[in-house]
């Protein structure tokens, strides 16, 4: 691989100089000696690409990531309403310490907007197409919100967004781009935001990009076909469950709703019995205490389960446009290897410009094989913690309504083990004649 | 009294044996303890009574219409049989809901001071959805059968009907018990709706302990309804909150097939997620069994407010006897005094027409003095009857107020128990989930 010359050709998107900077990972020799061993993982994965290597930098990559050095920490917070003469918008605070010396202090606080993660986003996927850049909060929401600014809304907003700069963070390659480290230092941000490649330059690798898909690729290696169906299905598999996910809490609002209900039926006939009155305020008392019990599962739910799927059906989208992206250097490749071998002039040029685009294949598709692995570890890791949380919760829940109902039966002077334990009968049998 | 009265019955003589040992045949539904049979039934002592089955017949009925109508298997016992340890087999006959009903009815007529144990609902009523309000359907028979049986109990441990013959026919003879029971002429004795809604609005001076009791039968019957109504409500939507999470098994599963690592946790966690949503159905049925329960109180709640009402009628013609006799007595002395205290419409013809021949007013007069003498026996009569209501329905309404007592109180109980259990399943499945979920 010729280290020298691929920071020009496979930044063909770029126009920053800045990028520089990025691209020192990928050389062998890092100069970023005084910093953390973090540097060395990315380049071990994409510039030393070996395939029998695979397995083992992938367990080294787990390996860093499990250390957990972690020398940058983010957080997104303090949502405030700016008001100018033409719109209304939130500005959210973002935080950032760390003690990479690269940058040039330790702390940093900067004020963003939506639109600025937007920018930071897009720059980093025209940087690295083949990497999986994680997702961004939707720009509206689908169903019911009316106001933009409801408070629900701009909590879960910031939320996402501080899960995609600590995701970004955690990224041994992202984590390293000039455009992270601008959005999370700059105090004003519009003027990193001029630079970069023009909006003509931009329609133009667009064309590009649609020539190429409508000639189709010659052939797409296995690995990535095989990558492209498991892509189909995940998206499949995670919006149902993100669906059911979205069903079952609905259906326990609706629960809920009706416990609410029942719990002063009991109450209101208490007024009218005497002896009856204290085991049926009793009742009315246990179904409330477990209509909160209900009410807090819900709310952990909405705020565990559902934003962990719901990110994870929006990174579907980002994985496709990935996969696209990759088909797509590909078949620009293809495509000046076809005029290579058809034309007889410009042979020279011509081949090291089919040359420069085979390499930069061969770099996008390693980026895309390692980040891959990266990813579905990513994946794994945040759906099982999501859901054991979900399953703890629930042993939570029924374990306080137990409680609940277990001191009712005491109040009324009755243990709870003498009654029957899920048995048929309702009343103990006796232990008679025979 | 024990609260426990089924530990007191195992410790004292033999008549308690007998009465320990009807109880392993008794139905296990709350109610019916060993305290009421030591309260002095005597049939339930003698007997073991219990409804074993259900079927399924056709027949034609009052119209000569084809029907299809279920029958209950009766079968009594007596209980010396039980005690000598003999297996005798049990005497049975078959008998539909109707002539349960006609049983009741007759002994709402007969004994009008007893607050009569009420049947099992004839249609399904205070349906989710999943039940349906299908009269055919298995399970609604099932309940009905249990609800039958406790009824016959109910009734054959009460101190007073127990002792009724006709009852005793009901459980033995099995033809021609209709008859039987219709030349008993209990319906001409039904006191007619008109008269008792008459009776309602314009008695004056009704018991006050029996006005309170019929405002509290309209409390008990509209509290129980809305509960049950609100508690139906809640066991849908539970319903629907179990059965969503069997989509969770389903999704798991096929996702479970394209993972490499994540798959064997998913797929038995998608197991687990499809027995919760399985569970639901059984914790369902047994709640079924406490609205049952509470039900039977909604329409305890009917027969209580008809004691009400009949004192109200007997109080009401005691007072209508009484005005009677003094409007009677009234005309007697105006009559024989010459005094008109009263307008009246003899009065004013006397006056303008002059007054009548002395043998005429003799004969009124006499007519007058039969006329109250016969009042006088009416009254007494009524009275009677009135002050024998009030206390012997005094009576049984003290009985049943501590048997709802009770009996609600252990409904209680046994509801708080069944939602242990119902939450001790939900930890051990979400436990089961969690370390599926650990192996992801």
């Amino acid at each position: 691989m010729s280290g020298q010359t691929f920071p020009a050709d496979f930044s063909g998107h770029m126009l920053d100089l800045d990028e520089d900077d990025d691209l020192e990972v990928f050389s062998k020799n890092t100069s970023l000696a005084d910093s953390s061993p973090m540097p060395n993982s990315p380049s071990s994965m994409v510039n030393q690409y070996r395939p029998e290597e695979e397995e083992e930098e992938e367990e080294q990559l787990q390996q860093q990531q499990g250390a957990n050095d972690k020398d940058i920490f983010i957080t997104v917070d303090n949502p405030e309403s700016h008001v100018t003469a033409i719109e209304t918008f939130i500005m959210y605070r973002v935080e950032t310490k760390t003690t990479r010396g690269e940058y040039d202090s330790s702390e940093y606080e900067v004020l963003r907007r939506y639109q600025d993660f937007v920018w930071l986003r897009s720059k980093l996927e025209e940087t690295h197409p083949t990497l999986i850049v994680h997702p961004l909060p939707e720009k509206f929401v689908m169903k019911g919100m009316v106001e933009r600014f409801n408070n629900d809304f701009i909590e879960t907003r910031r939320k996402a967004l501080h899960r995609f700069l600590n995701k970004i963070s955690e990224h041994p390659i992202l984590s390293y781009s000039q455009h992270f480290k601008v959005f999370l230092t700059a105090q004003e941000l519009l003027s990193h935001k001029k630079q970069g490649p023009g909006f003509l330059s931009r329609m133009g690798e667009t064309v590009r990009a649609v020539a190429n898909s409508v000639r189709g690729l010659r052939s797409r290696p296995e690995e990535f076909s095989l990558m492209q169906e498991y892509v189909e299905d995940f998206s499949n598999k995670i919006y149902s469950v993100d669906k059911v996910t979205q069903r079952i809490i609905k259906e326990q609002r609706e629960y809920l709703d009706e416990l609410k209900q029942y719990s002063p039926t009991y109450a209101q006939w208490a007024e009218s019995e005497e002896e009856l009155a204290e085991p049926l305020n009793g009742v009315a008392s246990c179904v409330e205490r477990c209509s909160k019990e209900s009410d807090e599962q819900i709310h952990h739910m909405s705020e565990v389960l559902v934003p962990a799927l719901h990110e994870y059906v929006l990174c579907t989208e980002t994985l496709k446009a990935v996969m696209r992206r990759r088909d797509n250097i590909q078949a620009e490749f293809e495509a000046k290897n076809v005029a290579l071998a058809s034309r007889r002039a410009d042979q020279e040029s011509l081949q090291d410009e089919v040359d420069g685009l085979a390499d930069r294949v061969e770099l996008a598709n390693n980026a895309l094989r390692g980040d891959w692995s990266r990813w579905q570890n990513g994946m794994r890791s945040d759906l099982k913690s999501a859901f054991l949380s979900t399953a703890e919760k629930n042993v939570d829940y029924y374990e306080q309504c137990l409680a609940v109902w277990e001191s009712f039966l005491l109040s009324q002077r009755v243990e709870p083990g003498e009654q029957r334990d899920g048995e048929d009968e309702p009343l103990p049998t006796h232990p008679i004649i025979d | 009294m024990a609260e426990d009265g089924r530990d007191e019955s195992l410790a004292t003589d033999d008549e308690s044996d007998h009465t320990a040992l009807s109880l392993r045949f008794l139905p296990m539904l709350c109610g019916v303890t060993a305290q009421m049979l030591e309260e002095g039934s005597t049939l339930l002592r003698r007997m073991e009574i219990c409804v074993a089955e259900a079927e399924k017949r056709n027949g034609k009925n009052t119209v000569n219409m084809q029907e299809t109508f279920t029958v209950y298997l009766v079968e009594t016992r007596p209980m010396d049989a039980v005690a000598e340890g003999r297996n005798q087999a049990p005497d049975s006959l078959w008998r539909r809901y109707s002539e349960f009903e006609l049983l009741r009815n007759y002994l709402l007529v007969t004994y009008p001071y007893i607050v009569v144990p009420p049947l099992p609902e004839k249609r399904a009523e205070f349906v989710w959805h999943k039940l349906s309000a299908d009269n055919m359907d298995p399970d609604f028979v099932e309940r009905r059968r249990v609800g039958l049986e406790n009824f016959l109990l109910r009734v054959a441990s009460h101190p007073v009907l127990s002792n009724d013959k006709i009852l005793h026919h009901f459980l033995i003879e099995e033809h021609g018990w209709k008859e039987v029971v219709y030349e008993t002429g209990f319906q001409a004795k039904a006191d007619s709706r008109l008269r008792a809604l008459s009776a309602t609005f314009r008695v004056r001076n009704p018991d006050k302990r029996f006005m309170e009791m019929k405002h509290y039968s309209d409390e008990l019957q509209s509290h129980t309804s809305q509960l049950l109504r609100a508690r139906a409500r809640v066991a849908d939507r539970l319903y629907g909150v179990y059965k969503v999470h069997g989509n969770y098994g389903r999704v798991f599963s096929e996702w479970s097939a394209m993972e490499k690592e994540m798959g064997d946790g998913l797929q038995s966690a998608g197991h687990h997620m499809d027995a919760y949503a399985a569970s639901i159905d059984d914790i369902l049925e047994e709640e079924e069994h406490y609205a049952d329960q509470l039900k039977e109180y909604l329409f305890y709640a009917e027969a209580l407010r008809a004691v009400c009402r009949k004192h109200e009628l007997t109080q009401f013609e005691f007072e209508m006897a009484s005005q009677e006799l003094v409007s009677k007595k009234q005309q007697h002395e105006e009559l024989s005094t010459g005094i008109v205290r009263t307008f009246s419409f003899k009065g004013m013809t006397n006056k303008l027409f002059g007054q009548e021949a002395p043998e005429q007013r003799e004969a009124r007069l006499k007519l007058l003095e039969d006329l109250i003498a016969e009042g006088e026996e009416d009254v007494q009569e009524k009275t009677v009857e009135c002050g024998e209501h009030v206390e012997r329905a005094w009576v049984d309404m003290h009985r049943f107020k501590e048997q709802k007592d009770k009996d609600l109180r252990e409904a209680l109980i046994n509801y708080a128990v069944m939602q242990i259990s119902m939450c001790k399943k939900g930890i051990q499945m979400w436990s089961n989930a969690k370390e599926c979920f650990l192996k992801m």
